[in-house]
C-alpha cells in the first residue's frame, strides 16, 4: 500500500510537470523552428501531434495526427503553412489553435515552423 | 398543388416534432449514445471516474489513495465548520431537509422567484445570512472545506438536477451555449476537449468526458489542493489562455447548471482525488 501511494504521487508529480501545460514553463534556446514547435508556450504542437521522427518528441498527445513525410505531403509550403496558421478555414470544426490569426505565434515564427515541420 | 400542401403538410409536422424533441432530455440522451461509439469500452456508471476510467493503472491506484486518502485531516476541519452552531445556537443542518442528507444532489436549481441558478453554494450563504452569519467566498477553501464535507452527506445520492419551466430553460440554454462557444486566445470551447476529443490525448492527460463530471465537487487535485467544480472551470479557461469568470457569475451559474444536469442519474461521491 504504502509503496503504491509512493508511486502514485511521483506519478502525479512527473505528470503535473507534463500536464497540459500550454501555461508552463517554456524552453529557452535559441528560437528555431524546431524549439518553436516543441516550446509548450509558443506552438506547443506535442500536445497534440507526435512526430515519430523525433526521439525528444516525448508522450505527445494524439488529438491531430502524426506529423510524418511532410514534405511528400505537403509540397506546397504555402498550403502547410495555411493550416499552421489557421487551421479553421480548412476545417472550421478543427481542433488545432489558429496560431496566425491569434497571434499565438509570430509571422516570422510561423515561418521558422512551417519550414521545420516540412522538413519532417 | 394538392401534392405541395402535402409536402408543406408533412414539412410542418416534421418542424414541430423536431421543436418538440430539442431539450435537455434529449441533448442528454444524445450524448451518452455519442460517448457510447467513441468510448464504446466504458460503462455508464464508469463516468463519474472521468479520466481515470480510460485508464486501468491509474484507476488502481486512485482506487488504493481513496481508501486511505491524505485529505481526510482537512475534511475533519470541513466537518467541523459543518457542525459548529452559529450565534443563535442553530446550525447549517437546520437550514436544508433531512439535516442535509441526500440534499446536494438537488442543486442546482433554478428559482422562479429570484428568475436564476441556485447553487448548493449559495445555499450555504443563504443559511449564513438567514441566521445572521457573515457569508463566505465563493470559490475559496473555506467554502471548499465546508462544502466538500456538506456534499458528502449525500454521498451515493444519485444527481438530480430540473430544468422545467421557461426560466429554468434559458438559463440551461446558456450554460450549454457557454460550453459550446469557442474561446481564449488559443480558441477552444469547453466542447472541443471533452465533447470532440474524449478519450484523446492532450499530450499526457487523457481528456475525460463531460457526463460524471459534475458528481465529484469539490475535489483534491494532487491529493491536497481543494478545487471546487467553478475553480476548475477557471483552471481550463487559464489553460486556453482565455479571461477566466468569478465564481458566482451568473456565467459560470448556468453553466453550472447545464454540465450538472448532463451527469443526471449518476452517483454522488464527495470529495474525491485528482491528479
Ligand atoms: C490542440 C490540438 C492541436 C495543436 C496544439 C496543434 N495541432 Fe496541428 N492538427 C490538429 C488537428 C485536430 C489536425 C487535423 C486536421 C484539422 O482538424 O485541422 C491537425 C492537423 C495538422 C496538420 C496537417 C496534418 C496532415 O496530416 O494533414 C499540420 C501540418 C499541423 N497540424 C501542424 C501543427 C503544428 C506545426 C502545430 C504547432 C505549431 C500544431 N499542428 C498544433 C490539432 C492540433
Ligand atoms: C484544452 C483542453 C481543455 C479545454 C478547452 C477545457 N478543458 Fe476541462 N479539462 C482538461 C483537462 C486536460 C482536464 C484534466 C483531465 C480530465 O479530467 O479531463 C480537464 C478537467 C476538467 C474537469 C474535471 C474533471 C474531473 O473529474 O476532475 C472539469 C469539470 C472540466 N475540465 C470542465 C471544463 C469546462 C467547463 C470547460 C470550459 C469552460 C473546459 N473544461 C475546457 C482540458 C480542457
Amino acid at each position: 500500500m504504502r509503496n503504491k501511494t509512493t508511486i502514485l504521487f511521483s506519478l502525479i508529480a512527473s505528470l503535473g510537470i507534463a500536464s497540459l501545460g500550454f501555461a508552463a514553463e517554456g524552453v529557452t534556446e535559441q528560437a528555431d523552428g524546431r524549439s518553436l514547435s516543441f516550446d509548450n508556450k509558443k506552438g506547443n504542437c506535442l500536445a497534440c501531434h507526435a512526430i515519430p521522427g523525433e526521439p525528444k518528441a516525448e508522450s505527445p498527445g494524439n488529438i491531430g495526427p502524426p506529423l510524418v513525410q511532410m514534405r511528400e505531403r505537403y509540397p506546397d509550403h504555402a498550403k502547410l503553412r495555411a493550416q499552421i496558421w489557421d487551421a479553421t478555414v480548412a476545417n472550421p470544426n478543427s481542433s488545432m489553435p489558429p496560431f496566425g490569426r491569434n497571434k499565438i505565434l509570430t509571422e516570422q515564427e510561423i515561418d521558422l515552423v512551417t519550414d521545420y515541420i516540412q522538413g519532417l | 398543388m394538392k401534392r405541395n400542401l402535402t409536402y408543406i403538410v408533412a414539412g410542418l409536422l416534421l418542424g414541430t416534432s423536431i421543436v418538440a424533441q430539442a431539450g435537455p432530455a434529449e441533448d442528454r440522451s444524445a450524448l451518452i449514445d455519442y460517448y457510447k461509439q467513441i468510448l464504446p469500452d466504458i460503462k455508464f456508471e464508469n463516468y463519474i471516474y472521468g479520466a481515470l476510467a480510460m485508464n486501468p493503472d491509474a484507476k488502481s491506484q486512485y482506487d488504493d489513495f481513496m481508501a486511505f486518502p491524505s485529505y481526510s485531516i482537512d475534511l475533519d476541519k470541513g466537518q467541523k465548520a459543518w457542525e459548529t452552531p452559529f450565534k443563535n445556537g442553530k446550525k447549517f443542518s437546520s437550514c436544508f431537509p433531512n439535516g442535509g442528507k441526500n440534499v446536494a444532489g438537488n442543486y442546482p436549481y433554478f428559482d422562479n422567484a429570484s428568475n436564476r441558478v441556485v447553487t448548493f453554494e449559495n445555499a450555504i450563504n443563504a443559511c449564513l445570512k438567514a441566521n445572521g452569519e457573515e457569508e463566505l467566498k465563493y470559490g475559496e477553501s473555506e467554502m471548499g472545506l465546508l462544502t466538500a464535507y456538506a456534499r458528502s452527506l449525500s454521498d451515493g445520492m444519485k444527481v438530480n438536477v430540473k430544468v422545467k419551466g421557461k426560466g429554468a430553460l434559458a438559463a440551461y440554454e446558456k450554460g450549454k451555449t457557454y460550453y459550446a462557444t469557442r474561446n481564449g486566445q488559443l480558441n477552444f470551447a469547453c466542447s472541443t476537449c471533452h465533447i470532440d476529443n474524449a478519450g484523446k490525448f492532450i499530450r499526457s492527460d487523457q481528456l475525460s468526458m463531460m457526463i460524471g463530471q459534475a458528481s465529484h465537487w469539490p475535489e483534491f487535485r494532487g491529493g491536497t489542493d481543494i478545487v471546487t467544480l467553478q475553480g476548475r472551470f477557471k483552471q481550463c479557461e487559464k489553460n486556453v489562455r482565455a479571461t477566466p469568470k468569478k465564481a458566482d457569475s451568473e456565467e459560470y451559474n448556468n453553466l453550472e447548471y447545464y454540465l450538472t444536469y448532463m451527469s443526471n442519474g449518476l452517483p454522488m461521491q464527495t470529495p474525491v482525488f485528482r491528479k
